[in-house]
Formats: C-alpha cells, structure tokens, sequence
C-alpha cells in the first residue's frame, strides 16, 4: 500500500522566525535521504528523544538509518525533540511532531524507533509520542496507531518504560532491525494493523505476539508482572503465550567488518556535539571497569580490520569536508597497532597535515599521551583522562587498574608535550568509599597541578566528579546508591579540599539529577506512572539543568507510594529478584555477583581479551569471541597484564594532622579524614 | 592569493546562522580541494573571511566571502578561478548558490570594513498598501525614529532614521508577482551598515513607531539584494556582476520548493 504523506513545512516555516537556533528543524544535512515512501516499504522514525545538536551525532541511529533506506521494504526519515520554543508554538499552532526530511507528520509513520541513551530522557519520549498524537501508553493504542520500539544501553532495564514502549530491541541493531521490518511488514493490511487497519486492538496484539519471537525483541505486554503482596515489589515476569520466551537475549553481531557503517554519515547544517567525522574502531570492552554498563553489555571486543578504519576515514573525509576525525570506541587507545593507525591517517597526502584525529577515551598512561601529541599535533586544547576512583584501592574496587604513577607520567608527559589543560573524571559513592578515598581525588589532581606547574605557570587541572548511578547488568547492580545529602556532602569536601589548591577546578553533577537518574536506572514497572507523571507536570529535558527539578521526582515517586529510599538507596539482596532478570546482556548472574564480591574484596580482575576466559557468559552464550588482532596487550602502562595487582605504586603521602574545615559530620566509614598531601608539595 | 565569491542564500537554508554559513563554506571548499592557507599557531582555521553577517532568517543574493589561497600548493595547471562557482555550489547545501568569482588584490580591505550599504527587498505584512505608503512617509519625513536595539544582551535606544537611506513601497505589480495571494507587501530599502549595520527587523520596527497598535507592520521575509562599496568616489558592488538577475523579486519565492 503506498500512500502520500502529507508536509508540515508551510505550518512549520511560519513557527522558525520565532524560536531559537531555527536550523534545528530544516533538515537538509549532507547525508540526508530523498526518502521514497514506496509500495508496502513500512516506514520508520527514528528519534532521538533530545536536542537535534545531542541526538543528530548518534551513531546508532545513523547506522539503522542507512541500513532502512537501502531495504526494498522499509524506509527511514528522522525526528528530535524540539526545543521548549519550539514545542511551545507546535503546540499552539496545532502542529505535530515532524520528520526533518520532509517535515511528514510523526503520526502518519508506521514506526516510532528511540534510541535511549540516558536515563532521565525518559519523559521526553513520552513528550515526542505524545507530540505525534499518539496515545502515550502502549494499551491505549489501537491497530491504527505507529509501534513504538526502542533501543540502546538503557533498553537493558527495560521495566520503567514497559507501559509506553510496545517492543524493545536488545543489542546490536544491525541485524535485528531487518528482521524486525520483515515481522511489521508481514502483519500490515486491513486485517492486521497500520493506517488503514480496522480500529481495534487485535490486529495490533497478533503483531506485537510476533515480534516477541524475534530473537533480541522484548514485548512488554506479553508478559504478565508479578509483584510481593508485602513488599509491593516486581518478583518477575511471566511471558503470557507460548511463543513468548521467558528471558530474552541481546543480540551480538560477530564481525564488525561485515558492517562498515555509517557510510555516508551526516553532516548538520548547524553545529551538533561531536561534530566531526566519527569512524567506530571497535565494539565492546572488557577492561571490566565494575561501574561500566556500557562495558559489560557490549561485549564481546569486535575489532574493525585496520585496513578498513582507513578506508573508512580517507572516505569520509573526502566526502564529508571534516578535518578532524574521532576514532570511536569505549576505550579507543586499545586498539591493535592503534599507532599505525593513526600515524596512516595523518600522514595520507589526501590530508594535507590538517587533519585532527581524537581518541575519545584515552587510556591512563605515557605511551598513549605520546600517541596522542602525535595525532594532535594540529590542534591542541586539552586532553582528558579517566581515573575514576582517588585512591589505589577505590581504583581495585571498580577495576580501574591505574596506577598512580601512570597518571603522573601521563600528566607529566602531557604538559610536557604543550597541553596546558588536563581534565580527569571521577566518580563519587562508589561501593566501600571512605572520605579518604574521596579526599584522594583532590590529592591526585593536586599533584598532577604541580606536575604542569613545572613546563608552564598557567596550567589548569579540572577534576570533574560525578555520582555513581548503579546500573542493571553490572556487578554493582545491588549496590545501593548514595543518598543526594551524602553526595552533596562530598561534593563539599572535595570543593573545599581544592580551593587552596590554585590552578585545580572542581566541577560536579548535581547530585539530585543522580538520584533521579537511579530512579529511572534500576526501577521496576511501577517507575512508569511515576515517568508519566513527571512528564504530566511539565517535566521535559530532564538531562538539562535549567530544566531539571528533582522535587518532580520525589513528588511523583509519593503518588505512586514510592520512595527514593526504596528505589535508589536501597541494597539489593542476593537473592532478591531484580527488575531486568528477564532481559540478558549475556552475563551470567553468578558471575557479576561474583565480581561485586570480588569488588568488595579489593581484588583486581585482568582484561580476558588477552588472558583466559573466566566465563562471564557474553561469548561462551552467544557463539561469539573476541576479534582482536594483536594476541598481546598494548606496550606501556599498567592497563595491560602481567602487572603486580597487589603493589599499585602507591606514591607515599604525607598525613597532616588538621581536618579540612568544612567537612559536614558524615556517615559510614571515613570520617577520621585527614588532609593528604603528595610528598612533592613544599 | 586571495578569491572573492560573492552567493546567494535562498529558501530553508536561509534559517542557519552566519556561523554556520562559514562552516558550510569551510568543508565545502575543503571537499572541492582548493589549497587553503590557514592561520599560524596551535590551532590553525583557514583563512576566510565574510562580510557583514546576515540575520538568521533573511535571504540574500549578495553574500560575499574572501578565501586566502595557498599559492605554493596551486598546481602546475594553476586555478580556473571562473570555473569556481560551477565546482562549489554542488558542495554546498541547497539553497546556496555561488554566481561569482574572482581574484582579488591584496590591498583591497576587508568586506567588513569596505561595504557601506546594503539594498534589501523585505516582506511585510499586516497592514495595507495605503497604511504601510503612510508608514514609509512618517519615517522619511522624521529627523529622528528611535527604536530598541539589542547590543551585547542590552537593550539601547538607538536612532533608526540616519541608517535609512531609501525607502519605498515596491510597485504592485511587482507585489503580484511576488505574493499572489496578497498576504505580504514589498519594501524596497537601502541601509547603511556604518557606524553599524541595521537589520531588517529594525527596519520594521522603526515603521512601527507611529503605527496603529491594531495594525503593526511585521517583517514576513527579507532578502538583501545588493551590498554597496564605494570606490573612487563611485557606488558600486565588491564583484561586477556578469548579469543581474531581473526577477531578484521574485526568486524568494520562486526558488522555495515544497517538500
């Protein structure tokens, strides 16, 4: 059945002279698909439930972009959420959500696909389905009405969006997506469902039973939640119909070589984030980094062949204009031969020495800041590295296996170099964190100050800290979260430790967006009334501060007899169902309790892409391995293996007496905190 | 080396910014391959330089950048610089068109400090053709019209009225030919772009100051037509034109394409 579908653009075009940075919603960007809307092709949205400038960039989105319009029976355009504004004059001039291709209205689309990448994002879906007339809640929707599927990292807790959200995809897209397409393709007509379909609910049903045998595909409704009589909380699901599988797996592409997208990226006519050309490396990690969820579910290492991220990136930038090309990844500087790589790049003639290549996420070590000014040599502002955890042992517990002296020959190699700006993340409310481990993130930063301090004056650390969030399908999955006032009390300590520290910035995330955050991460289906309601009451961009109100949360988590020491400071048991137990990244469950343990035990766990299995399930459980093209570890740093784990390099430290004035009375352990002082300070 | 463009800027496109415009231009005279000479230090841009930026939302026939050439990486062929515009506007998003292209001297100062005046074609709409003739009257017969001028985030008083050069309600069979449906009305306007340039909404709301309140006029679209330099004590444009286009009037809107 192929149909017209209607443009906004004439009602569209009279909203932009009144809104902000109207070229948000032209469309136009290199890249962008004459989308035919042929015969029988179902047609997708796909959306990115924030700013055009965040969502555009997203890599996941452009890669099933691609692979839709090059299907016979499918096709894609694209949608963001709009601004305030902007959302403020569709809403009054009747205009609905719209595609920037060709400003089609959202409504008319078969499909409404997410992509759901943070947590507090959640309530601008509702917003975006909303905005395209269709009913918010899955069981409200008839035969008529567009599927709404969604993916990405936080599809791994699927539960608090269960009521809105009709089919999630676990995974790597690539594949499953034709499949998908195919299912929605066979179902549509007048007896089954689409536009044109009879205004009922069966249609709709048999569809929705289908999907959920496509492996990777997670149908909410077709699993029946059972709750505690006592407790109020979710115990499991149980799937309704036979077909239905009890535990549904994520799916894994084996060869990334198989899928060189995307290839032909799209380039904005407005400046996005990331706005470069972006060629994906590798997929997966298993440096095992404890807090990381995006490390635990997208295993295992997938490795590009070398060959192929060149031609990717000469491609690329010949046809995008770009000069500067990321080289994407979780942790790209382990890369096999990722020197070579990118000594390749910078030296093809084709780009003429002005072509800037980044590697977000730098390992912690000399060598990789050497890779670095090489690469950067073009242009040099400032280099970022992710220690996470103060001190040695906070360092053991998450698996961040960084030793101090790697981060001072880093830093020291760094400003060697010319960098005059260093940055480095941290996390705080980790699992067995004491005010001493806190209190090391001023003391490392410090030094790293004093290390700059002797290639240039003006040196500047900034030490950004963030509050742990507890993922599903991580081994802190049980960890119960720290509460917002023990949070925002180290926040003090840490601000008040550095502020006599000239040249070290503290920056940090507002703890209460971390506790709205744990909300959303590890809630069950009863988190859904409370989304709705947040959205109910005006709660939009959510991941936005200016927009940001935790009060909401709170107020919405009451309504629904709910509370935020019942759903975010909470431990886990070990034998207490959680929420995602239905839903698997491969890990097994024994494994990642094993390592929390291991977590609070302080013992380190080496990288298994180049040392024996130890079985967490994510290879072993698909029929997938590992595609690495080097059999050992990168040279240099501690990151690789065959490292003493029981040593760390601590560098001696100097105890002062005096507590650091300021420091509320705190709770658990840790409160003898004493000011640490590096032995290189005078 | 140093290459004059002069393009026009029509339709959707007409909504990004004069930064995004300068990006749009960078990567598409990196993909057409020109040897661009870029700026010394640790962070090296190309050297391109534009004029007086457009408003985001207004259109132009008459855009101009200047784009420093790297001589030592010209090939032995050199560089058909007529055939420029031809090469270019494929590599640019649509909408924006490059009509022009040439060398220019080095002692020729920049865009921003030679272009004098800008010609404008403006739509507006909600008044009449007599209530906006009386409109265009009031503000040429004044000695001054303060209007609200935004400056750095501030608002200051400011008079609109020596800015003004010209000003007429365009003919009506040219109002015709550009809105049939005769929503909008045409303004025809030479503004000065020194001490600062007036925006096209300025414009409007320098009408506006003896205006009925139930009838405002209100600037629909806007397209600069021309920007002015004056060389040896003549007005001229910074490139000769090979043609003029004789329908500028109605290439807004002829040039729109429904989607």
């Amino acid at each position: 059945m192929g149909r017209e579908m209607d443009t906004l653009w004439l009602q569209v075009e009279s909203l932009l002279p009144h809104v902000s940075k109207p070229a948000r919603y032209i469309g136009g960007e290199l890249g962008s698909q004459e989308v035919e809307h042929r015969p029988g092709a179902v047609s997708w949205l796909l959306l990115y439930p924030d700013t055009y400038e965040v969502g555009l960039p997203n890599q996941g989105l452009q890669i099933l972009y691609e692979l839709l319009n090059e299907r016979q029976d499918a096709c894609a355009e694209r949608s963001y959420a709009p601004w305030t504004d902007m959302e403020a004059a569709m809403r009054a001039a009747g205009v609905p959500l719209f595609s920037v291709e060709h400003h089609h209205p959202a409504g008319q689309f078969d499909v409404l696909a997410f992509n759901l990448s943070a947590e507090l994002v959640s309530t601008n879906l509702l917003n975006l389905v909303d905005l395209a007339g269709v009913p918010v809640r899955s069981a409200d929707r008839t035969s008529v009405h567009p599927v709404v599927v969604a993916g990405g990292h936080c599809a791994f807790n699927p539960e608090p969006l269960a009521d809105f959200v009709d089919c999630f995809v676990l995974g790597d897209g690539e594949e499953a997506v034709g499949e998908v397409n195919e299912v929605l393709a066979a179902h549509r007509g007048p007896a089954g469902w689409g536009r044109g379909a009879g205004d009922d609910r069966q249609g709709r049903q048999r569809l929705l039973r289908a999907l959920s045998t496509v492996p990777g595909v997670y149908v909410p409704s077709c699993y029946e939640a059972r709750y505690d009589a006592v407790t109020g909380r979710q115990l499991g699901l149980a799937p309704r119909f036979p077909e239905t599988p009890a535990l549904v797996e994520k799916r894994t592409i084996a060869d990334l070589a198989a899928w060189p997208y995307p290839r032909a990226q799209l380039v904005p006519l407005t400046e996005v984030v990331h706005d470069r050309l972006n060629v994906e490396i590798f997929r997966g990690c298993t440096r095992g980094c404890r807090f990381c969820q995006a490390g635990m579910i997208t295993r295992p290492v997938r490795e590009r062949p070398a060959e192929q991220v060149r031609t990717m990136v000469s491609d690329g930038l010949a046809r995008t204009g770009y000069d500067e090309v990321a080289l994407t990844s979780l942790s790209s500087a382990d890369f096999s031969g990722i020197e070579d790589t990118v000594t390749s790049i910078i030296d093809d003639p084709a780009c003429s020495g002005q072509v800037s290549v980044s590697l977000p996420s730098l390992r912690v070590d000399a060598f990789t800041v050497g890779t670095a000014a090489q690469i950067q040599r073009v242009r040099r502002t400032g280099l970022t590295f992710a220690p996470e955890g103060g001190t040695w042992r906070m360092r053991q517990v998450i698996n961040k296996l960084i030793r101090e002296e790697d981060l001072y020959a880093a830093v020291d190699a760094a400003f060697g170099q010319g960098w005059k700006r260093v940055k480095l993340y941290f996390l705080i409310g980790l699992p067995t964190e004491t005010d001493q481990d806190t209190l090391g993130i001023v003391r490392l930063a410090s030094r790293c100050v004093e290390i700059g301090r002797r290639y240039h004056k003006g040196v500047t650390v900034t030490a950004s800290v963030g509050g742990f969030v507890p993922k599903a399908q991580t081994p802190f999955q049980w960890f119960g979260q720290n509460t917002v006032e023990e949070l925002t009390r180290k926040v003090h300590l840490l601000r008040d430790a550095a502020r006599p520290v000239r040249g070290l910035t503290v920056r940090w995330h507002d703890p209460r967006a971390t506790a709205a955050e744990g909300i959303v991460s590890r809630g069950d289906r009863r988190i859904g009334a409370v989304i709705e309601h947040v959205w109910r009451r005006g709660g939009t961009f959510q991941e936005w501060s200016e927009h940001f109100d935790l009060d909401l949360w709170t107020s919405a988590l009451a309504a629904s007899g709910l509370s935020l020491e019942e759903v975010v400071y909470r431990h886990r048991t070990e034998d207490e169902a959680l929420p995602w137990d239905h839903v698997s990244a491969g890990l097994h469950r024994d494994f990642l309790w094993q390592d929390f343990q291991d977590a609070l035990a302080e013992h380190g766990l080496e990288d298994c892409r180049w040392t024996p299995c130890y079985d967490c399930g994510a290879c072993t459980g698909f029929g997938v391995e590992h595609v690495v093209a080097s059999a050992v570890p990168p040279a240099g740093g501690s990151q690789g293996t065959g490292q003493d784990l029981s040593t760390g390099g601590q560098v001696p430290v100097r105890f002062l007496p005096t507590a650091p004035t300021g420091a509320a009375p705190g709770r658990g352990p840790g409160q003898d905190t004493a000011v640490l002082v590096g032995e290189g300070r005078g | 080396m140093r290459i004059r463009f002069r393009f026009a800027k029509l339709g959707k496109v007409r909504f990004t910014s004069q930064r995004d415009t300068a990006r749009m231009w960078e990567r598409a005279l990196r993909r057409g391959g020109l040897p661009l000479a870029y700026t010394e230090g640790f962070s090296p841009r190309p050297r391109i330089s534009f004029g007086l930026a457009l408003p985001t939302g207004c259109e132009s026939r008459a855009e101009y950048l200047d784009v420093a050439l790297d001589e030592d990486r010209i090939g032995p062929d050199g560089l058909d610089v007529a055939a420029l515009p031809d090469r270019l506007t494929p590599l640019l998003p649509e909408g924006i068109e490059v009509e022009e292209a040439a060398t220019v001297s080095r002692a020729e100062g920049s865009l921003q400090q030679v272009v004098t005046s800008c010609s404008w074609t403006l739509r507006v709409a909600g008044v009449d053709r007599t209530g906006l003739g009386a409109l265009v009257a009031a503000l040429l017969d004044a000695t001054e019209v303060p209007i609200a001028r935004e400056r750095k985030g501030r608002e200051e008083r400011d008079d609109l009225r020596p800015s003004v050069l010209t000003l007429a309600v365009a003919a009506a069979a040219d109002d015709e030919a550009a809105d049939p449906i005769g929503r909008t009305l045409g303004l025809v306007a030479e503004l000065a772009t020194q001490p600062r340039g007036v925006r096209p909404v300025e414009l409007v709301r320098g009408l506006a100051v003896g205006a009925d309140p139930g009838h405002l006029p209100v600037l629909d679209r806007a397209c600069r037509t021309e920007q002015w330099i004056e060389r040896d004590g003549l007005r001229e444009e910074p490139l000769r034109r090979t043609a003029v286009p004789a329908d500028a009037w109605r290439a807004p809107h002829a040039l729109e394409r429904a989607s």
